[in-house]
């Protein structure tokens, strides 16, 4: 086999399987590079500024590994060998140096972005934030409208370019709540609450998940979450209001039941201090109060 | 009445323990029936007693090693047929489908995978490895303490039995590989799974963690003349390193699964959701642990490529202080990066932002290693065994990975990565292609001198390229398959997702790295059967630099006859070039032999994990009286063991004179 003709075997097919990869990815859609909305777009430039940063020593490493791997190898006498080159100040403070000032950009980077992107914040708009309580339960989402008195299950809809402030539980293990078009993702966890600051700046039904371990049910922890005009989400509020069943404490206790792959489901009316009940319920002086138990603790 | 007794007698054991579905019943099988048909053929071979008096009873760290390494890959094959699994169920199970596991026995099957990969592979071959390797490169007969170091080995084995008898008696934790509570906890998970990661892993820490004790102070004391610390080989520094971080690290995890135990078992609280108990704890105290943990399984990795470059580029190691230093900062800063893997635990933007930038500093002397290496390489005359291959495919896959591990050190990025595929395809392109390709280049360079032949070439870089190529096929796609929004430990997915494509050829990796995985079983066929023609007569088949290479292949078991002094760094590599200037006639005086101080073979080591086993499973089954039985039959061989006045004998120097003789004779008539 002459030179040339084993580089075309080989060459070949590793540019046929390049070209089919940018194909496929050219004609998929890649939900975390294609944000519809300010906090995504934000955390998906800031994805691309590292990324081409960090080209920046990708592209020697790989250049260097394969141009002296292939000029200083065995069979080339040509090449000069030195066995007891073993230093070079000059060489090793200029690669101490590359990284650092590399790792000195992306740590101010990142110290901006977090406080930027803190998902505790809430977002600069003319629009008034609205409020939605979410609890993760086992297994699926429950989302509280506290300021409409609805809830519903497994489906979330809010107007386009009005921040939404979701407040974040769970009644159940540790989950994750994430909507990846919207933005980045934050625990939801029994006792405590988080906040997750986002909006749509599109129309649009994104997908969402649990993204962490929670029991047998988590992988049908799937939701869909609606970006809608504000009139058609007036809409869809008087609908929940008039077709639901109410979310009274017992049907609460109904819900956090354990439960796989449930559909949406609509509440015309829920309590209104559910959500805060949610939380008091590890709290350990709720354990005096009626109703109220503190699991593992009455059992044993 | 009867029901109670049975409680007081089994715990929770009954005859309901045993496996029924299919998939289990060929697992428990293939554990039960392994186990039968070794001992078959050990009885059918007779070598029942050759077993026990070379291998049971020895404190050889060299055999010590060899043994850590035959059961690290054991469980590589444990952990690859789980992982063949997982991408089945995930390539099969979208939409209508849902695959062929149930989501609980896919979740045991994802947390087996992480625990064995993790505790009973790459931690197993990483001692396996110091074991061989350490004491003949520091110029020493032994490690610091013997009888702990096999002690350690069988705690070891004793952890990865209690992870493979979950198979066949009850079942595994579901709660992934660290097991966060509430899930952990007796409310989510009142089954014995969580309770066999918690004994396995607690008595093969305790194991890791004496055996971080026994290689500090082996490095630190027992040194030849002449080696002071910047002389050792890089190796010897990436274990002083790791040991370090052993030292410090696994004390965490000893006390986290303690409590957790307690909660579980006692009705106490320290993480329970409610009564008072706090989950963000245990997620603090995991990750204290194991990020330096991660550390532990690299380091020396980094060690063994240092020692590979400079052997195959025939050339000094470039920047050795600068090596050194970077060793040193890695080590001090793996302690201060923990906070990364929960930014999406709710800390303030001050907190995430320190420790982001935290995790980007320890990246620029990751960063000064790998330059260091590609400047040894430069004006080197490298020759591409196999260990050059695994080398060259560290730095491509390390890279990649590496890149997607500082853009998850920005917290607003990470946001939108955490627990995805993404983070997936990151980890295992630092824990594999980082550590594991260290570890396999480390096995193939070493074989020589504690086997006395080398390993066929040819097969060994078919391996190479089945795991590299089939690696990448494998966990590329899952950085994509992280940014589509598919989080990890999935066991079912929506069709609409458009998943299902890339996990087909995420499987389709899987399968490639099997193939070279088969190649690697056969390459160990082959080379044993073909021993003769790839002898090693010299004990120096590389033209290697460092002072195990100055002692006869396979290395007697006192390593060196006489004890050799280190003036330089590369020692041996230096004392050849001396001799070659040297005039021809000039020969080395005639060794003077003495008598050699060696530690008696005990089988105590394996009777104190026999007994931690015991103590480990009735623990797990709330036997009371078993697990007394076992923790009394601990301390009863402890005090036997320590009542030893004479653990130790002398070889005569007649005797070591005659190996030595026999050793020159195969090297005189290769």
């Amino acid at each position: 086999m002459t030179k040339k003709s084993r580089a075309a075997l080989i060459g070949v097919p590793v540019l046929g399987f390049i070209a089919l990869a940018a194909w496929y990815l050219h004609h998929t859609n890649i939900p975390v590079l294609e944000p519809k909305g300010p906090v995504a777009r934000q955390e998906f430039d800031l994805l691309m500024t590292g990324l081409a940063l960090s080209l920046v020593v990708v592209i020697p490493v790989f250049t260097l590994l394969f141009t002296i791997a292939w000029k200083y190898r065995e069979g080339n006498a040509k090449a000069k060998y030195s066995p007891d080159m073993d230093g070079s100040r000059i060489a090793e403070t200029v690669w101490w140096i590359i990284p650092t000032v590399l790792i000195f950009i992306i740590s101010l980077l990142t110290w901006n972005s977090s406080h930027q992107l803190d998902p505790f914040k809430p977002l600069a708009s003319k629009t008034p934030q609205m409020t939605i309580q979410v609890v993760a339960l086992d297994w699926k989402w429950l989302f509280i409208y506290p300021d409409q008195r609805i809830a519903s299950v497994n489906f979330v809809q809010f107007p386009k370019d009005t921040p939404v402030n979701f407040e974040i539980t769970a009644d159940a293990p540790m989950n994750s709540f994430w909507i990846p078009q919207l933005g980045g993702q934050i625990y939801a966890m029994p006792g405590m609450a988080t906040d997750l600051h986002l909006m749509a700046s599109q129309y649009g039904t994104f997908n969402g998940s649990s993204a962490n371990i929670s029991g047998s049910g988590f992988a049908g922890m799937a939701f869909k979450a609606k970006a809608s005009s504000p009139a058609d989400f007036g809409r869809w509020v008087q609908s929940v209001k008039s077709s639901g069943s109410d979310l009274s404490m017992q049907a609460y206790d109904k819900l956090a039941e354990p439960s796989q792959y449930n559909p949406v489901t609509y509440y015309a009316t829920a309590q209104s201090d559910l959500y805060d009940r949610v939380i008091m319920k590890y709290m350990p002086v709720a354990g005096s109060m009626p109703g109220m138990s503190i699991p593992g603790m009455d059992t044993q | 009445m009867n029901l109670l007794l049975a409680n007081a007698f089994l715990g929770k054991l009954s005859w309901s323990a045993l496996p029924h579905d299919p998939i289990t019943i060929f697992g428990a099988s293939t554990v039960v029936g392994g186990a039968i048909l070794v001992s078959c053929l050990l009885t059918y071979f007779k070598r029942w007693k050759w077993l026990w008096q070379e291998w049971l009873t020895t404190v050889d760290p060299k055999r010590i090693g060899v043994m850590y390494i035959i059961v690290a890959l054991l469980m590589l094959l444990r952990g690859l047929s789980d992982a063949a699994l997982v991408r089945t169920q995930q390539a099969t199970s979208a939409g209508a489908s849902h695959g062929i596991l149930s989501a609980n026995h896919f979740q045991q099957i994802v947390s087996a995978h992480g625990t064995i990969m993790i505790f009973f592979v790459a931690m197993g071959l990483m001692f396996g490895l110091i074991n061989l390797i350490v004491p003949l490169q520091i110029g020493s007969r032994d490690v610091a303490f013997p009888f702990l170091n096999a002690t350690s080995f069988w705690l070891f084995v004793a952890g990865m039995l209690l992870v493979n008898l979950s198979l066949v008696v009850g079942e595994f934790s579901a709660a992934g590989w660290l097991a966060y509570p509430p899930l952990s906890e007796l409310q989510f998970s009142p089954g014995v799974g969580v309770d066999y990661w918690i004994w396995s892993l607690q008595i093969a820490g305790v194991g890791s963690l004496l055996a971080g004790v026994n290689f500090l102070v082996t490095i630190l004391k027992m040194r030849c003349p002449g080696m002071s610390l910047m002389k050792m080989p890089l190796f010897v520094w990436s274990v002083l390193c790791a040991m370090m971080l052993v030292i410090f690290a696994f004390p965490i995890l000893t006390v986290t699964l303690a409590l957790l135990f307690l909660d579980r078992s006692m009705g106490m609280h320290f993480f329970t959701a409610g009564g008072g108990g706090n989950a963000m704890m245990y997620v603090n105290l995991i990750w204290a642990w194991g990020h330096p943990e991660v550390y532990i399984l690299v380091l020396p990795a980094f060690g063994i490529y240092s020692e590979v470059v400079a052997t195959f580029s025939r050339k000094r190691l470039f920047g050795y202080t600068s090596m050194v230093w970077a060793l040193i900062a890695i080590t001090f800063l793996s302690f201060s990066v923990w906070l990364h893997h929960f930014f999406t635990m709710g800390a303030g933007a001050d907190v995430n932002a320190f420790f982001g930038i935290m995790t980007g500093v320890i990246a620029i002397p990751t960063g000064v290693k790998i330059f260091n290496w590609l400047a040894t390489m430069y004006r080197g005359r490298i020759l591409f065994a196999t260990p050059m291959f695994w080398f060259m495919g560290f730095v491509v896959i390390f890279t990649i990975g590496g890149v997607a591990g500082v853009l998850m050190s920005v917290p607003a990025i990470d946001f939108q990565v955490h627990n995805s595929l993404f983070l997936v395809a990151h980890f295992h392109m630092m824990i594999v292609g980082g550590a594991v390709f260290g570890y396999l280049a480390g096995v193939t360079y070493w074989f020589p001198k504690i086997f006395g032949f080398r390993l066929n070439e040819w097969l060994g870089k078919k391996a190479f390229w089945g795991w590299f190529l089939g690696f990448l096929l494998a966990f590329v796609p899952l950085y994509i398959l992280g940014l589509m929004g598919a989080t990890r430990r999935l066991d079912h997915y929506s069709a609409s997702m458009g998943w299902q494509q890339l996990f087909i050829v995420a499987g389709i990796g899987v399968a490639v790295l099997l193939a070279g995985v088969g190649f690697q079983i056969l390459q160990f066929i082959v080379s044993i059967k073909q021993r003769k023609a790839n002898l090693d007569t010299t004990g120096d088949p590389w033209n290697g630099r460092t002072l195990e290479w100055s002692t006869t292949s396979p290395a007697p078991f006192y390593n060196y006859a006489v004890i050799p002094e280190a003036s330089e760094r590369d020692a041996f590599w230096v004392a050849k070039q001396a001799a070659a200037a040297d005039d021809e006639d000039d020969k080395p005086a005639k060794p003077r032999y003495e008598d050699i101080l060696m530690p008696k073979n005990t089988p105590l080591g394996l009777f104190i994990a026999g007994f931690a086993f015991v103590f480990g499973f009735a623990a797990i089954w709330h036997i009371i009286w078993l697990a007394a039985a076992g923790l009394l039959g601990v301390i009863i061989c402890v005090i036997v063991r320590a009542s030893d006045d004479e653990p130790e004998y002398y070889v005569p120097a007649e005797e070591v004179r005659k190996i030595e003789a026999a050793a020159n004779e195969r090297e005189h008539y290769a």
